[in-house]
């Protein structure tokens, strides 16, 4: 027998339930008791793609340094799931916990000796307190609630306030939840001894908030002026557009007729979604879609037309497991090729790589004015791990005095003083040419847009020097957009060191930890966070100031560094892969191991030439 | 597609409008396709109808999607805005279009095959959602650009240039619209512009989704004896059921034709169809009637022409989202970005 993990506010705690048995709104307050207690908290949702049955995981991470990538390893875990015990009971760390329904025996066989074991007789308590089926099935997460708040030194008040807020709505179930967790937390104190992992209250949350992603992605939205969506539900993106609804439900409506400032289309496929913002970018408005991988691939055609008709268009990526239907409800970074070089021909886009919520809002504002200042598609590259969880992230922040930046629109006024307009004429040399809108002017103005070949002034041609020039200005404004896009973040280890290491999205929160364990090892290593596609030269600089940068991603086929290679003409043995694709989060000891690998194996060995 | 601008020039004795736009100020650019293509006659009724109407030419929007007919917005109303878009996908980027600007006519033109094969599904959806546009489909049942391949309309039984008999069932796009909830549905032939002009003129003024299934037959790959889209089959065959006249305003001359022999119908935008009866007994405004009709029409091998469908009350896709009356495309930053206070408030419940 190991010792028993001895922790305070520090360590991790996974639920393994069933889909579908109400578990996540015990597991929910579970989480934000934690947090009003002060405590910092990461939590991910490991679900299926399944409405009732199948086996669901909410891991939590308590962390009172602020930790909160996922860190890997159970210490308790709190086992539901009868279909999921080996594989559950499997994961806990030596010394660790576990948390079981004890009505029924267990043999003996089915446990481990070097973990602490809790049995909690939760069927029998609940059938003994409720007759009613659907009573039975949602109390009993209440009553495993009301015993780990004994057990894991949980404020009782906190949680008894949190159950208030959470039924306020409906009041009459507020006295059955409390009496449900009192059953939990008596039984607890009357039988068992509180565990090694424990809680105090501290002040490490501050003013932060806990939210997800596609809520955020959805609100930037809102506040970057989108005024259509258009969109078909796919797993992990469907909250991005619902968070949308919700948003301009309570913010978008005229105070006075209560009419709405948006349309919204749930469209009947992905492409008839990239066809409507398609024809609302065109037609001035601001829009956008929000899809998964799949959709990626069936908006191609769109993409390219986009693309080569210059037409300002939003897609939100929510990336999950590939290819195909793949890892619906896992996470990956596994759409960066398909989106940087979608569509048929010589095509590049835009990406904006957010690392979190707060980069999900920015961007997700952002990228509509980056769409109407380069009338081309931005990609704004989420996935499940932030799009779907809630992260612990600063609060919303907006500059009040932002303009929104609509870009080369000529007006009716610069017509009628003569302008010369051609629809793709490079006016100022940075490639991006003026449009019209329809109606403008009745005689002046006015153009067809093709996806095929044209000159300047929107006549069609196929003359090959003509085709060829505005591919070549279509590349001056990929140029262009280098400039405007969020520059990468550079964190440069204390002392000088010749080994780099390359990552972006969602990584970041295990990125931030496995860094300071590596420091405090004593091993130096720069950081660069890249935050957009085209790539800034200060990427490659980076690169070409260390002799091994390590890229790390959530994807098997390492798609940034590829990316990197063909875009910057890096010699591929510069860059060394390190990645994690399994559909769950890469962890901090993931990276950490990685590149303390890496780097040993780098070092010159006796008789070996120095680098 | 062609860079070709028509010279400007015109006769001086050109009738104008109550605009002061002459016919030719609806012109585009020269044709391209084959002479003698249906297709051009159809242009033509556009611009008839447009300069009827009054139409402001930058006003209104045309779309089309890939294939012969959807070349054609390149060939009239040079002073608006037109987007050649992807096959078979013109009907969402006309409801974008739509959503982002309300204030304008959108014209989407297409053919049967963008519209009846690779676009079916979007043809059915813009229809069912009703997005407020005239949506013509320039129907021949044959790729043109492609040579000769049978669209999705080409009846079953019908023989190709080459020889080949169509087995698949053709799709009938009026019947189709009908039952998806389309407002304004009619079919004619282009070779008759006296029907087909003011066909036009009455959906660019129906508020709503106003289809026209017209019957263009392609010189160069479907005129020939077995097919069931030539000239001569469609004239041998064709059943019109009313004749239309479009009155705008209230200016509704009755006196000439014979009582009960009328149908008088009043658009949204206080325009008035006049519907001359030929088959008795047809009422356009009879949704489930129009449906029989045309099936028990279409058993007998006839094509029913004229204005089949029309609902003078309906509603519009903005209606059903409950839009503000000015363009979404014209907001300004102060109502469209919410403020400081409600970001706050968003944050604190987030905690």
């Amino acid at each position: 027998m190991s010792a028993p993990i001895a922790a305070v506010n520090d360590f991790v705690v996974k639920f393994a339930n069933v889909n579908g048995s109400g578990s996540a709104s015990a597991n929910g307050l579970f989480v934000k008791a934690i947090l009003r207690m002060g405590v910092p908290v990461s939590a991910r949702n490991i679900f299926p793609s399944n409405i009732q049955g199948l086996p669901t995981w909410y891991e939590i991470r308590v962390s009172g340094h602020g930790w909160l990538g996922r860190r890997g390893g159970v210490d308790l875990m709190v086992a539901m799931n009868p279909q999921t015990w080996d594989r559950d009971v499997g994961e806990i760390e030596p010394g660790g916990y576990l948390f079981y329904d004890s009505t029924k025996p267990m043999p003996a066989d089915r446990f481990r000796a070097d973990i602490n074991i809790v049995g909690i007789p939760l069927t029998a308590l609940c059938n003994a307190a409720y007759v009613e089926p659907s009573k039975r099935k949602v109390l009993k997460n209440i009553i495993y609630l009301g015993a780990l708040t004994y057990l894991l030194g949980i404020e009782r008040g906190v949680v008894e306030a949190l159950l208030a807020e959470e039924y306020a709505s409906k009041p009459a179930l507020i006295p059955a939840n409390i009496e449900a967790l009192q059953i939990g937390f008596d039984h607890a104190r009357a039988e068992l001894k509180p565990l090694g992992l424990q809680l105090r209250r501290s002040d490490k949350v501050g003013k932060r908030i806990f939210v997800d992603g596609n809520t955020a992605a959805g609100l930037g939205a809102v506040y970057g002026g989108a005024t259509v969506c258009a969109w078909y539900p796919i797993t992990p993106s469907t909250s991005l557009a619902e968070a949308f609804i919700s948003y301009c439900k309570k913010l978008r409506h005229d105070s006075e007729t209560g009419e709405a400032r948006y349309a919204i289309v749930q469209a009947e496929d992905e492409i008839a979604s990239i066809g409507i913002v398609t024809g609302a970018g065109w037609n001035g408005a601001r829009a956008f879609t929000c899809t998964s991988g799949p959709g990626i691939s069936l908006m191609q055609e769109f993409i390219g037309l986009s693309y080569f008709a210059e037409i300002p268009a939003v897609i939100f990526d929510v990336q999950r497991g590939g290819p195909s239907t793949g890892m619906p409800t896992r996470t990956q970074q596994s759409d960066i090729l398909s989106a940087a070089y979608a569509s048929h021909g010589d095509t590049k886009h835009v990406l904006l790589l957010p690392e979190g919520p707060n980069e999900c809002f920015e961007f997700g504002a952002l990228a509509f004015d980056l769409a109407d200042r380069l009338q081309t598609m931005i990609f704004v590259m989420l996935d499940l791990d932030m799009g779907m969880n809630e992260w612990l992230i600063d609060p919303f922040d907006w500059d009040h005095d932002r303009v929104l930046d609509r870009g080369k629109v000529m007006t009716a006024e610069m017509l009628e003083a003569g302008a010369d307009f051609g629809r793709y004429k490079d006016v100022d040399g940075d490639g991006i040419p003026y449009r019209t809108l329809p109606a403008t002017h009745p005689s002046k103005g006015s153009y067809f847009t093709r996806g095929t070949s044209r000159d300047p002034y929107a006549r069609y041609s196929e003359e090959g020097a003509v085709y060829v020039d505005n591919m070549e200005r279509l590349l001056r404004k990929f140029d262009t957009a280098k400039t405007i896009v969020p520059a990468p973040i550079v964190r440069n280890a204390p002392r000088k060191t010749s080994y780099g290491v390359i990552y972006y999205g969602s990584t970041s929160p295990a990125m931030d930890e496995a860094l300071a364990q590596l420091e405090a090892e004593g091993l130096a290593v720069d950081a660069l966070r890249i935050r957009a596609f085209p790539f800034a030269g200060e990427i490659f600089d980076f690169i070409a100031a260390h002799d091994l940068v390590f890229v790390v991603e959530q994807n098997r086929d390492a798609q940034l560094r590829a990316l990197l290679i063909n875009e910057g003409g890096v010699d591929p043995a510069r860059l060394v892969k390190v990645l994690n694709y399994d559909g769950s989060p890469i962890t901090a000891r993931f990276i950490k191991a990685e590149l303390a690998k890496g780097m040993d194996m780098a070092k010159p060995r006796a008789g070996e030439m120095v680098r | 597609m062609t860079y070709i601008a028509k010279p400007e020039f015109h006769h001086p004795s050109l009738k104008a409008n109550a605009l002061g736009f002459t016919r030719r100020d609806y012109e585009g650019k020269v044709s391209t396709l084959c002479a003698g293509c249906g297709h051009d006659s159809i242009s033509a009724a556009i611009v008839q109808a447009c300069f009827e109407i009054d139409l402001e030419p930058h006003r209104l929007a045309k779309l089309s999607g890939i294939g012969c007919s959807s070349k054609t917005p390149d060939y009239f109303l040079g002073a608006s805005h037109g987007f050649n878009t992807v096959h078979g996908r013109m009907p969402s980027v006309l409801t974008g279009a739509n959503l982002a600007n309300r204030d304008l006519i959108y014209l989407g033109v297409s053919g049967d095959g963008d519209s009846a094969s690779i676009g079916l599904g979007q043809f059915a959806h813009a229809m069912r959602r009703g997005v407020n546009m005239a949506y013509i489909v320039e129907n021949n049942g044959v790729y043109g650009l492609t040579k000769g391949q049978f669209s999705a309309t080409a009846d079953k039984g019908s023989k190709s240039k080459k020889g080949v008999v169509n087995s698949d069932s053709g799709i009938d796009l009026v019947g189709l619209a009908l039952q998806l909830g389309a407002t304004f549905v009619a079919r004619s032939f282009s070779g008759d512009k006296e029907q087909l002009v003011p066909l036009i003129k009455a959906a660019l003024r129906h508020k709503g989704a106003a289809f026209i299934d017209v019957l263009s037959p392609c010189i160069a790959f479907n005129n020939h004896k077995g097919s069931t889209k030539s000239f001569d089959w469609v004239r041998e065959h064709n059943e019109a059921v009313n004749r239309l006249d479009v009155m705008q305003g209230r200016m509704a001359v009755r006196a000439k034709y014979e009582p009960g022999s009328l149908t008088e119908v009043t658009q949204h935008d206080g325009s008035v169809l006049l519907l001359r009866k030929i088959a008795e007994d047809y009422d356009p405004t009879d949704h489930v009637g129009a449906i029989n009709y045309l099936q028990q029409a279409h058993a007998a091998g006839e094509i029913v022409t004229g204005l089949l469908y029309v609902d003078p009350e309906a509603e519009d896709l903005h209606d059903a989202l409950g839009t503000v009356k000015r363009p979404l495309n014209a907001l300004s930053d102060d109502e469209l970005v919410p403020s400081a206070a409600a970001l706050d408030k968003i944050n604190a419940a987030l905690r």
